[in-house]
């Protein structure tokens, strides 16, 4: 193979070397630098991504911008990554958050800010990481380590019970991801020594491994997603944590779960993906209903807002095991719209809470009348989170009804309810908010949002928009891969 | 008659090591009150000059001298080089500590230049008396340095009890190599193997005597249920001979599990291997879920140190060289990071106040934001987090379970290994959570600055690059099985 740019590489290691840069910055005198050099390194590190979509060959399946290097040959283990259809949209999802995220703290975070912004840049890349690796050990290594920045910017800059927050997401995750080692040290030992994830893909695996396995991932990944009933790390998570990281916690970190049912569990254990279909699809429907349900009643805003991720959620998970393709690429549509919809669901309660310090919703209302600007932005997310049409929520939940009303009539009835009660809880929320007559003293004083808020909320109103209205650049580039995915299960492993 | 002397040459740094500690001795005496670092100096020179000739004798090849007794392989060259360079660390690390308690003396080093000279004894022993020779000139200079402060009454008290403790850990081995020996009629480890592998000998009395030596073996690396000594030991000796139990005779533990249960008795691994599965179930079970309880760091470290032993004796089951390597990997791994984790410790302590309690951590992100970021990195990696390379050290054993066939334990290896991620996590919460509860400043000297940065930065880029370390284990088990 001929030498290329190592531009993968790049994408990943860029924005973790500017986070070290970051943290040399020191203590909060070298503040202002901190904020502008981890500015200037996301936003390298979204430019260094684009090319991997315009030199993106959308007609193929293969993996492309290969790097693999023997990584330790003790036990086989190669630094070994690529993108295709499904990898490449989340890296540039992440990439673009990440800038985001860096302008929600620029003058919220007012201690520690290298500490902050660094955590960020550096989780950035090790994102990256997770969704390009092409060897299993690696992909486990950024996998962990993916959680020891999020466990330092909840546990640090979070809420009031942050502490407990951050040890319930690491323990919880952790444990999910350690039977997934196992699983990997077994396909390790099976497939002949090697911890290639294309080698897994053609290994042949009996039944009763192949549901052992399954379940393994099951963990690592229903808790990450997060499925019901292992969600509930997440309200308390996305409570304690600050705006920022409640951004990424929802925007990125729960799609590492959806991608590992794509890379992992599917083309893995077909026979067992098929065979516990129907368990997986009451899970994600259990999610779908009584978590909106659930939601309906919260009276914090976040919370109500991290149960409405785990419910959007439960509709990707409805769409991978449909095993059709409009399941699986209304699910990815989903993952993505869920990326920018959550993240500015979650800028907005920001913006309120940096002015009130509250996010109890019964102290708020009528806060049109102070900030008609916010008020209309947050109208757009609230919609395109009930999933209206010419919004990317629509898009995707659309796509996944259609596809499961082909396997089931009753599976897409329940799933159509989330139009209903995703409408009711967003809309109500708002209402309350949003509407009526000022009743706080606090809301009286609320100014409008600042140039860079309207920045950040402007950018991902167009990208929410923008899939709603044309969600074809984003379909195109996942379609092969997608159908080479639905082949590949359909064929049993036995 | 002519009288053959034996050939000294793989003794050769036991040999300058027995010499210079005579001469460390000898200049402490005539050394004055205020110049007491001589003794340091000399022990420095001594690890030194002992490196130099570990390494200039390193061969592929095996020698055996003493007749027989006595062995020089790439496993017990490696080993060594190892336990100079942790030795010469804690040395390093404790430098402060101990002359600001008054034990700056040339006692406390000939006392472990005894006991390093104990271990390597063990690691280079082929003959049951050596082995016994060894672990006793290592157990007993230890009772030594635990008493060392002689008026606090907690450490006379460990000291005691590792005392009473380890003397019927040794009266259990002894018992156990007299059966095997009434068995076989032999006591060289090599000539054991051949013999146990001919089926000349009674099984039923060499099983009774296996019992025996791995109850001793089990005492010596503080595995549960022969656990007891090791907390109450950990948290009553002073910070620095904690620092030195923990570390360095861990490699001997290893060199002698390596001789006796896998050179001598390697036959016999039907019967030893479910012992070893029992003892690292409930090692991995006490010391997790022990260690949440404990309020005292020394203690805390104590009982991890019982669920990292627990891990070890993973690497072992296997039975064979990929099972080793990695249980040598995990070694020094677990070396490198309870190093590290010490020297913080006595980092946190001052003239006057000892470090004890895990609430001295709290705050430590805003005292010193350094220091809290490799302890950091020392915590990830004791709780096995990637890419530290404590992950490093779990997947390669983990790895040899799987391979072994017992996916079961691995599945039980990891369920404990969460439960102990947590008391390592509340650590970290302390030093960066937590509001400081003092704001006296951290001023280590110079080298400590230096040698803890690489400890913990070493911690990190093993990690990473983990090939060399698993490569070099490897090379010490292939060519000396």
């Amino acid at each position: 193979m001929s030498f290329e740019f190592p531009l993968l590489s790049l994408v990943i290691w860029l924005p973790i070397v500017f986070g070290i840069a970051v943290f040399v910055t020191g203590d909060d005198r070298n503040a202002h630098l901190a904020r502008w050099i981890s500015l200037a390194g996301s936003v390298l590190g979204l430019l260094v991504a684009f090319p991997l979509y315009t030199g993106f060959d959308s007609t193929t399946s293969t993996m492309q911008f290969v790097e693999s290097h023997i990584w330790f040959e003790r036990f086989n283990v190669n630094y070994h990554v690529g993108v295709d259809g499904i990898s490449m949209p989340l890296i540039l999802l992440n990439c673009f958050i990440t800038p985001v995220v860096i302008g929600a703290g620029w003058e919220v975070i007012k201690e520690r800010v290298s500490q902050y912004m660094g955590a960020f840049l550096v989780m950035s890349g090790i994102v990256n990481g997770v969704f390009a690796s092409l060897d299993a050990m690696l992909f486990y290594v950024f996998w962990e380590a993916s959680l020891i920045p999020m466990f330092l910017i909840i546990g640090i800059w979070g809420g009031p019970n942050r502490v407990y927050a951050a040890i319930k997401f690491f323990l919880y995750t952790l444990l999910g991801s350690l039977l997934m080692l196992i699983a990997f040290i077994y396909l390790y030992q099976t497939s002949g020594g090697s911890f290639s994830i294309q080698d897994y893909h053609q290994l042949a695996i009996p039944m009763t491994p192949q549901i052992l396995i399954f379940i393994a991932f099951l963990l690592a990944f229903a808790v990450k997603v997060p499925m019901w009933p292992v969600h509930t790390w997440l309200p308390d998570a996305h409570v304690e944590a600050p705006t920022g990281g409640s951004v990424v916690l929802a925007a990125i970190l729960l799609k590492l779960g959806g991608y590992g049912f794509l890379r992992f569990s599917l083309p893995i254990a077909p026979d067992a993906s098929q065979f516990l279909a129907n368990m997986m699809i009451a899970l994600s429907l259990i999610a779908v209903v009584y978590i909106g349900l659930i939601a309906l009643m919260q009276v914090d805003m976040k919370k109500l807002i991290a149960y409405s991720s785990v419910a959007h959620m439960g509709f990707v998970t409805l769409g991978f095991f449909l095993f059709n393709s409009y399941g699986i690429e209304g699910a990815m549509v989903q993952m993505i719209s869920h990326g920018f919809i959550s993240g500015a669901m979650f800028l907005c309660v920001g913006v309120l809470y940096d002015r009130l310090h509250s996010r109890q919703i019964a102290d708020y209302g009528g806060v049109v009348n102070k900030m008609p600007t916010f008020a209309a932005f947050f109208m757009l997310f609230a919609m395109a989170n009930a999933g209206l049409p010419g919004t990317s929520g629509f898009v995707g939940e659309f796509m996944v009804i259609m596809g499961s009303i082909k396997v089931n009539f009753w599976y897409a009835f329940l799933a159509a309810t989330t139009l209903i009660f995703g409408a009711a809880y967003t809309l109500w929320m708002y209402k309350r908010v949003i509407f009526g007559a000022v009743t706080h003293s606090g809301v009286e004083g609320l100014e409008d949002i600042s140039k860079r808020e309207f920045a950040l909320l402007a950018i991902l109103a167009i990208s929410v928009l923008w899939i709603g209205i044309y969600p074809y650049p984003l379909t195109d580039v996942m379609h092969a891969t997608i159908d080479h995915l639905l082949i590949h299960v359909s064929n049993s492993k036995l | 008659m002519n009288f053959i002397p034996p050939d000294f040459a793989p003794a050769s740094s036991e040999i300058f090591m027995l010499i210079m500690v005579c001469v460390v001795m000898l200049a402490d005496l005539t050394a004055g009150e205020n110049k007491r670092y001589v003794a340091y100096l000399l022990t420095q020179i001594t690890l030194v000059g002992c490196t130099i000739l570990t390494f200039l004798s390193f061969s592929t090849e095996t020698s055996q001298t003493f007749s027989g007794m006595y062995v020089d392989d790439s496993m017990a060259d490696i080993l060594k080089l190892m336990v100079y360079g942790t030795v010469s660390a804690v040395l390093i690390y404790s430098y402060a500590y101990i002359s600001d308690r008054g034990m700056l003396r040339g006692e406390f080093f000939s006392l472990i230049l005894f006991a390093t000279l104990g271990m390597m004894v063990m690691i280079s022993a082929s003959h049951f008396l050596t082995l016994y020779i060894g672990l006793e000139l290592l157990s007993l200079s230890l009772y030594a340095l635990v008493a060392l402060r002689r008026d606090s009454i907690i450490a006379t008290e460990a000291a005691m009890k590792f005392f009473v403790l380890g003397a019927l850990a040794s009266g259990f081995l002894l018992y156990g190599m007299s059966m095997v020996y009434g068995a076989t009629g032999t006591l060289h480890i090599s000539q054991l193997a051949q013999i146990i592998q001919s089926e000349a000998s009674s099984k039923e009395v060499l099983v009774v005597g296996l019992v025996f030596i791995v109850a001793g073996i089990s005492f010596k690396l503080s595995a549960a249920p022969f656990h007891m000594w090791a907390p109450d030991v950990y948290q009553g000796a002073p910070t620095a001979v904690t620092l030195f139990i923990g570390s360095a005779p861990k490699f001997a533990a290893f060199g002698f599990v390596m001789r006796l249960l896998i050179e001598g008795m390697g036959e016999m691994v039907a019967d030893w291997q479910g012992m070893l599965v029992i003892l690292a179930v409930m090692s991995m079970a006490v010391g997790n879920i022990a260690a949440i309880a404990q309020e005292n760091i020394k203690r805390m470290l104590a009982y991890s140190t019982i669920s990292h032993m627990g891990f070890l004796l993973l690497g072992f089951i296997s039975a064979d060289s990929n099972g080793y390597s990695s249980a040598l990997f995990y070694v020094i791994a677990y070396v490198l990071m309870t190093l590290g984790t010490f020297a913080m410790i006595m980092l946190l302590c001052r003239t006057g106040f000892e470090a004890e309690n895990i609430n001295d951590f709290k705050g430590l992100s805003k005292r010193n934001s350094w220091y809290a970021f490799i302890t950091l990195l020392l915590m990830f990696s004791l709780a096995g987090i990637p890419p530290m390379i404590g992950f490093y050290a779990k997947l390669s054993v983990l790895q040899a379970v799987v391979n072994a066939g017992y996916i079961w334990l691995a599945v039980i290896a990891v369920l404990f290994s969460l439960i102990g991620a947590f008391y390592y996590l509340r650590i970290i919460k302390l030093m960066y959570f937590d509001e400081p509860e003092t704001d006296e400043p951290i001023t280590p000297n110079s080298e400590v600055k230096i040698l803890l940065s690489a400890n913990g930065f070493a911690v990190l880029a093993l990690g990473i690059f983990p090939q060399a370390l698993m490569g070099l284990s490897l090379y010490a088990i292939q060519n000396s099985m």
